[in-house]
């Protein structure tokens, strides 16, 4: 039988479509392997190389800026060569773990409850870190960086997300974050916000404060009732975005220019405002806010230079330039000597570091113990900020 | 059919039967396999890259993803395809999408058209060659150069700002308009570029005979030229149409809070981590594109591409 032209190019076409399905449904996916393996007991010989996922900023081998590194000294003393891979946001370093390319990992709260959940990540035997000691008491064993009383890794860096104000707009200091939600319109189209969904967040504290009996008692724990009260919040906020943010060089352009006159910052971003027209507060409902940690991949190959990454990043001189290289408060007492803007950051002030209310991954099993209703989980949030967003 | 018989003559040898010579005689008589041998490398290439990557695409969203451990689990299901297809935001979303590049593909189709008919039929050849090198210009510079550009001229007391407010007008700000704008700057050189090689080929002499005949310039604009630009125009209009149909960076720069179909497709991936509905999203833009280039294809635009 003769066939037609067109007729065989189509065929070949289906060929290939079959072809790839086959191809696709026999290399399958791999299932998840639960909760992480064993922590390690003890340390073994260096392996002589390690690669580390990070924020970017925190792992500088003097590429970027040769005045800045502190790869290099840790490689001369442990003789680990150091590669590194940088990431945007909490999603990707989730996506990327995956992989199981990487030894270590720093994980901010968003990210580190999913990374133990998926047995991406390993238990870390703080024992075998001389630097553990130093940390400040309010960052460790917190439910981002442990589960069941297991530490997951060492806490780096924390930093809240602020209210920053346009100072001719608001002569006096906003006292609230009414004037994101509440009180947006009146600068409708000059509102910011960050472009997360755990950005709802935000909105749940604010809701936690005003509307108690609403009944929140942590803004990462939301069952569906909460979850609408707050999305609903931010969608009559959406009215009066000028935009969300993600790209913190976005987020200083656009209040240096004037398009954005309030919204939630983060204290490197007023550092870095050339046009002195803007100051942050910390409002009476208090603030979102990150701790970073420093975790161990399950399928690390090298185990035992990951331990000598951890525990050399929270010394206090490492502690001290990487954070305030990204800008936020260092981990230790100690890194304070090291630095000299800790004010800034309030680093070390336990008070101040109570109001914030770190990010965490919302999941289905209440993170603020309730046991009668089901929570709603970061897919679900996900959803209702596509949605928010419109 | 037959070879012709093997005559043999004096003086010229009996050619050596070697493999090599077989292997040629036999695909000279079975030009099928000749054929097929010359297609399949650059074909498995295709299948490999184009048909394969699209496959899977499709594949991936019929599956579903587990939302603790962030897995991706083979179960067959509808519910992504379902989701996309039914919830209001997908709908607000795709017709907001179709919207800014139907308008972009308008706007850079009524710029394309004067600059490119200036560029073929009035300019000197030398003229001609420096405006192609000034319209290929702008695609040496990084997109996101470009796009950052127009996020500094249009935001407060930007150059827009300046330009506008003597004659009493305001600036668009950020938002979707400030992204029809950008887009339209961004791919003007794919529109301009496909119409003005469709002028290079209306002969000059068909205007002439028709302004002979008495035709004054719109009505040959009207019957002669548009009638055979029309299939340029399409292939201009199918780059902008398909790029801002895909496009995500430009509308998180100017965009303001706005989003498209691209953002959708990028926070799947990127912050939700749910491949499969990323996928089922992505169904959207390639249906609309089946959609368009049928249209075209039976307005008969493909015929001459």
């Amino acid at each position: 039988m003769r066939i037609s032209a067109p007729r065989r190019s189509a065929l070949i076409a289906g060929l290939a479509i079959a072809s790839s399905v086959a191809l696709l449904t026999a290399c399958g996916t791999t299932s998840g392997s639960g909760y992480g393996g064993d922590e390690a007991t003890g340390l073994g010989e260096m392996e002589g190389s390690v690669s580390i996922l990070a924020w970017p900023g925190y792992v500088e081998d003097g590429t970027n800026d040769p005045a800045v590194d502190w790869v290099t000294p840790f490689t001369e003393a442990t003789g680990c060569e150091v590669t590194s891979k940088t990431y945007g946001t909490s999603d990707e370093a989730f996506s990327l773990m995956k992989t199981g390319d990487y030894d270590v990992v720093a994980a901010s709260g968003d990210a580190s409850l999913r990374l133990v959940a998926a047995g991406d990540v390993v238990p870390v035997n703080t024992d075998l870190l001389k630097n553990y000691d130093g940390i400040f008491d309010f960052l460790k064993m917190q439910s981002w960086n442990s589960v069941d009383g297991v530490s997951y890794g060492i806490p780096h860096g924390y930093g809240a997300n602020l209210l920053m104000y346009n100072t001719e707009v608001f002569p006096e200091t906003p006292a609230s974050w009414s004037v994101v939600f509440d009180d947006a319109a009146v600068n409708a189209g000059k509102v910011t916000a960050y472009d997360s969904p755990i950005y709802i967040a935000d909105a749940a504290m604010y809701l936690m404060f005003h509307k108690p009996e609403l009944g929140i008692t942590n803004p990462y724990a939301l069952d569906e009732t909460q979850l609408t009260a707050a999305v609903d919040l931010l969608k009559v906020q959406r009215a009066s975005i000028s935009e969300y943010w993600s790209d913190y060089l976005k987020a200083i352009q656009a209040f240096e220019t004037g398009n954005s006159v309030v919204g939630t910052t983060w204290q490197v971003i007023q550092n870095y405002v050339s046009t002195g027209n803007t100051d942050v507060t910390l409002p009476e409902e208090g603030v979102t806010g990150w701790s970073d940690t420093w975790m161990i991949g399950s399928q690390a190959k090298s185990p035992n230079c990951a331990y000598a990454w951890l525990d050399y990043i929270a010394s206090p001189e490492a502690n001290a330039q990487a954070t305030a290289y990204f800008g936020e408060a260092p981990s230790s007492l100690a890194a304070c000597d090291f630095r000299d803007d800790c004010e800034a950051f309030h680093a070390g002030d336990a008070d101040y570091a109570s109001k914030i209310w770190y990010w965490s991954t919302p999941i289905a099993e209440c993170l603020d113990g309730r046991t009668d209703v089901t929570c709603t989980d970061y897919s679900a949030w996900t959803t209702a900020w596509q949605e928010i967003k419109g | 059919m037959t070879s012709a018989p093997t005559i043999e003559r004096a003086g010229v040898p009996p050619t050596r039967e070697t493999p090599a010579r077989k292997i040629s005689v036999f695909l000279s008589q079975h030009a099928r396999v000749r054929l097929a041998l010359l297609l399949s490398a650059p074909l498995f290439w295709l299948g490999l890259v184009y048909i394969a990557a699209l496959a899977a695409l499709l594949i991936t969203a019929f599956w579903t993803v587990d939302s603790f451990t962030g897995q991706v689990q083979t179960n067959w299901t509808l519910d992504n395809v379902i989701t996309v297809f039914t919830g209001a935001l997908y709908q607000t979303v795709t017709l907001r999408t179709v919207g800014v590049a139907l308008l972009v593909t308008i706007i850079d189709i009524l710029v394309a058209l004067p600059i490119a008919f200036y560029m073929a039929k009035v300019a000197s050849p030398r003229l001609q060659r420096i405006l192609v090198i000034a319209v290929l210009m702008p695609l040496w510079a990084s997109y996101l150069v470009k796009v950052y550009a127009w996020r500094s001229a249009l935001s407060q007391g930007g150059i827009v700002e300046w330009l506008v407010t003597p004659f009493g007008g305001t600036s668009p700000g950020y938002g979707l308009p400030a992204t029809i704008i950008t887009l339209s700057y961004l791919w003007l050189p794919y529109v301009i570029l496909p119409i003005y090689a469709g002028l290079e080929r209306v002969p000059n002499s068909l205007l002439e005979a028709s302004s002979d005949l008495g035709a004054k310039t719109w009505r040959t604009m009207g019957s002669v030229v548009l009638p055979m630009l029309w299939p340029a125009i399409i292939a201009g209009s199918i780059f902008s149409f398909s790029l801002s149909l895909g496009d995500y960076i430009t509308v998180n720069i100017v965009g303001g809070a706005n989003q498209l179909l691209g953002n959708l497709v990028f926070t799947n991936v990127g912050a939700a981590n749910n491949l499969p509905l990323a996928a089922a999203i992505a169904l959207i833009p390639i249906g609309i594109m089946i959609v368009y280039l049928g249209v075209a294809r039976r307005a008969g635009a493909l015929n001459s591409l």
